[in-house]
């Protein structure tokens, strides 16, 4: 019953949005007033069933009904209960209704609580969300039914690929769907305020928490991604620039563009069809993303769920949506009149700079993706890598720090030259000092690690000059908020750069009792011994780590089996052990016996590595979602009242 | 007039920009993206020793051996037509094995061996690099051992 409930429920959703989109566009066309106030309540009955839906399917993976197709692939009854909940959404069918489920709730929030904007434009953002959620039922219900039944049950079922059963994979493709539909929201937005010609300030603070709020849970959800890839997958990298990864830098870096021009749209009223622009580029962004995921146009080491068939159906819809955007785009552009003049050497300018370094970033990035699939329709097969990203990014990224140094430090509209300048030296200072450093006891470093490592030292002062004289308990929660994110901006960068200038690898074939150095650490191999999981076997190494102060520290790197089910071969995982420490993290991981030729002793393949302040990356990165939630709660309302009323009650 | 002075200025920065990174892009694609090949492509003298590049292939049956020192192994990874000597020194990732399809990142050295500095880890089996796609069917579909 649950099963056909879902299915009835989405039906009943999908006819919702059909109806928001149609008493939206007759609305919008001269119809009478009370089409307008059937898209508010429809919005939200939409969103809220939509979501019901999504719960009643969590309840299947919860209750192992393997009468339903997708629960019998995607879990088994003896998964951990946390994994039956997040098996819901590491598969296809599921993640696309998570997807639906957030386009629907965004669509209910807009809804109930946008009260600054036109009713007409309201109207209009809500009726392009109807018609994008519409696009996705389509593709679900006809492509995609996640409710299907089979005709006989399987006693069990096929278990989720043992990669995924990671309490920080479980939560990762939620984060990230939180971010690119958070972006579809700006999209709507942007796509309703063309079609009113409402392009202005009101505009562009009724988007701002919607950008905001979708950045922060992108950061999130590549920092949390980044870390899972590190420590699961036992190579001890953090970022591959596998396509996978690059879909989701790409919406990333839209975003951050598009924050800080919606930023100069909100509080000087320029930069509009610019604004505009780039929503529509960031949602066309993650739906790229999706597609290439789902597609399997692109095949990527992380890639899962793939399917070709529906990769045609996103092709179009993509193309409708975005094809769509753009054509309102170039009727409208040119009403969209250019808003405030401002000099050169001013924050708008900055920000400007800003958005042309970060969108040819994305340009790049979404090149090298992009490249491999033309390069196949001319008959060449071609593979992208690492040098090509780190050598168009990195520069270019380093550019774009020191503009972040300066931008905060100018004033709006415009500024001086020569007063910049005195806002700097200790900036400048600070990152001299690195650099005199690196060189004098650095040793042999790389030149991106070593200007890395400099300019992070030069944005880690300059981040915290908007502070200086000032009443810190009275700075606004947005400055904080700044200040902190570029801060993120540094530690991650000096993290970056530590670690692939300064790391140390020992890999060994050790013996119970045997010693290895890595770094300051003597690491003693104590022995081995086989454990029980609740779902697999595993061998447990354990480990001493001892620092020169005499620390020690035990370290438990593991070699997983998880047994086959439903005749499919056993998959071994690794399990990497990590040790945190100030200075960086000692990382551990357990690989194959080595067979001796006299049989004696067991030996093991031992991979340690010491990555000093690699931790800082993801630091960084919690920096910048933190400073970008202040930004945000700087702006809402709620804070607003509240501090009026403290101060009322300071009067009194 | 001043306005229209300062656009000017800023679309030459633009144009300035973006052909640079346009420029930086080309010239990039064109040193780095022969990135992945395959053993026929070894075979035909299309790599040079010592560049960086990513080795894709099937791991030939019966041909890993591990070496004395308990970490390094050696195997072929062949397409069906061509065949290269594999050299790696570490720990095999999960899902690694005889008849399956691997990708290793590394260089060729002057022997005609490929060293790998890592294998790299799949999160499924089915994976498959686009650039095997020709390779024989068969082998493709082998189960593995």
């Amino acid at each position: 019953m649950i099963a056909e409930l879902g299915l009835a429920l989405l039906w009943i959703a999908a006819a919702l949005a059909c109806l928001s989109l149609v008493a939206g566009a007759l609305f919008l066309r001269g119809g009478p007033k009370d089409l307008a106030a059937l898209v508010r309540p429809a919005s939200v009955a939409q969103g809220v069933l939509t979501a019901v839906a999504f719960a009643l399917l969590i309840a299947l993976f919860v209750r192992s009904d393997m009468s339903v197709e997708l629960v019998a692939r995607n879990s088994n009854s003896l998964k951990p209960m946390l994994f039956k909940v997040a098996g819901t959404w590491g598969n296809h069918e599921g993640s696309m209704l998570l997807w639906l489920t957030i386009l629907g709730l965004s669509g209910a929030l807009i809804a109930v609580f946008e009260k600054r904007l036109r009713e007409d434009t309201l109207v209009a953002t809500l009726a392009a969300q109807a018609a994008l959620s519409l696009g996705f039922f389509a593709f679900l219900i006809f492509s995609s039914n996640p409710f299907k039944r089979l005709p006989v049950a399987p006693p069990d079922g096929q278990g989720l690929n043992p990669l995924l059963q990671d309490p920080g994979l479980a939560f990762h493709p939620p984060t990230l769907y939180v971010g690119y539909v958070g972006l579809s929201v700006a999209f709507s937005f942007a796509v309703g305020a063309l079609i009113t010609r409402e392009i202005g300030p009101a505009f562009a603070r009724a988007m701002r928490p919607w950008v905001l709020g979708s950045w922060i849970f992108l950061t999130l959800g590549i920092t949390a991604g980044s870390y899972w890839a590190y420590y699961e997958l036992g190579w001890g990298g953090w970022w591959f620039w596998d396509p996978v990864e690059n879909v989701s830098l790409v919406p990333w870096l839209a975003g951050a563009a598009l924050l800080h021009s919606v930023a100069v749209t909100a509080t000087r009223n320029a930069l509009r069809a610019w604004t505009v622009m780039l929503a529509v580029i960031g949602f066309s962004m993650s739906m790229v993303g999706t597609f290439i995921v789902r597609s399997g146009l692109l095949t990527s080491v992380h890639s899962f769920a793939v399917d070709p068939e529906r990769g045609t159906f996103l092709l179009v819809l993509m193309a409708v949506y975005i094809g769509g955007a753009l054509t309102l785009f170039a009727l409208r552009a040119g009403s969209v009149a250019e808003g405030k003049k401002f000099a050169l050497l001013s924050r708008e300018g900055s920000l400007v700079i800003n958005n042309l370094l970060l969108t040819t970033i994305l340009a790049l990035v979404l090149l090298g993706t992009l490249y491999p699939i033309v390069a196949e329709a001319m008959g060449e097969k071609i593979s992208v890598g690492p040098p090509y990203y780190n050598r168009v990014a990195g520069p270019l990224a380093l550019i774009l720090c020191l503009v972040m140094v300066a931008g905060p430090l100018l004033a709006w509209r415009k500024d001086d030259g020569k007063k910049l300048w005195s806002r700097l030296p200790l900036a400048i200072f600070a990152g001299a000092a690195v650099l005199f450093a690196l060189i004098l006891f650095g040793g042999k470093v790389g030149i991106l690690p070593l200007l890395g490592m400099t300019v992070a030292g030069v944005v880690a002062v300059a981040s915290l000059a908007p502070l200086w004289g000032r009443n810190l308990r009275r700075t606004p929660l947005p400055t904080w908020g700044m200040v902190i994110a570029h801060f993120g901006v540094a530690v991650c960068l000096a993290g970056m750069g530590a670690e692939s200038a300064f790391i140390k690898e020992r890999l060994v074939a050790a013996a119970p009792g045997d010693v290895v150095k890595v770094d300051d650490f003597v690491v003693k191999f104590v022995g081995v011994k086989p454990i029980a999981g609740p779902n697999y076997t595993a061998i447990e190494g354990t480990l001493v780590a001892t620092t020169p102060s005499g620390q020690s520290f035990m370290l438990r790197p593991e070699a997983r089996t998880f047994p086959g089910l439903m005749g499919t071969a056993p998959t071994e995982t690794n399990e990497a052990a990590l040790l945190t420490r100030p200075g960086g993290q000692l990382y551990a991981v357990l690989g194959q016996p080595v067979p001796s030729d006299d049989g004696t002793a067991d030996r093991y393949q031992l991979r340690l590595w010491w990555k000093p302040l690699v931790w800082w990356i993801w630091l960084g990165g919690a920096l910048i979602a933190v400073g970008a939630a202040l930004s945000m709660l700087g702006r809402a309302q709620l804070l607003a009242i509240w501090r009026t009323r403290r101060t009322r009650k300071v009067w009194r | 007039m001043k306005a229209k002075h300062q656009r000017l200025i800023l679309a030459l920065v633009a144009l300035v920009g973006v052909g640079g990174a346009g420029v930086l892009a080309a010239s990039a694609l064109r040193d780095e993206a022969a990135y992945f090949r395959t053993p026929v492509e070894v075979a035909a003298g299309k790599t040079e020793v010592g560049e960086a590049m990513r080795l894709g292939g099937m791991v030939a049956k019966g041909s890993i051996a591990r070496q004395a020192d308990g970490l390094t192994i050696r195997f072929v990874a062949t397409d069906g037509k061509a065949s290269v000597p594999v050299e790696y020194k570490g720990i095999v990732p999960d899902l690694f094995s005889e008849e399956s399809g691997m990708v290793a990142d590394g260089r060729m050295r002057g022997d005609g061996t490929f060293v790998a500095d890592r294998i790299l880890a799949k999160h499924d089996e089915r994976y498959m690099p686009p650039q095997m796609g020709d390779m024989p069917k068969d082998m493709k579909a082998a189960p593995k051992a």
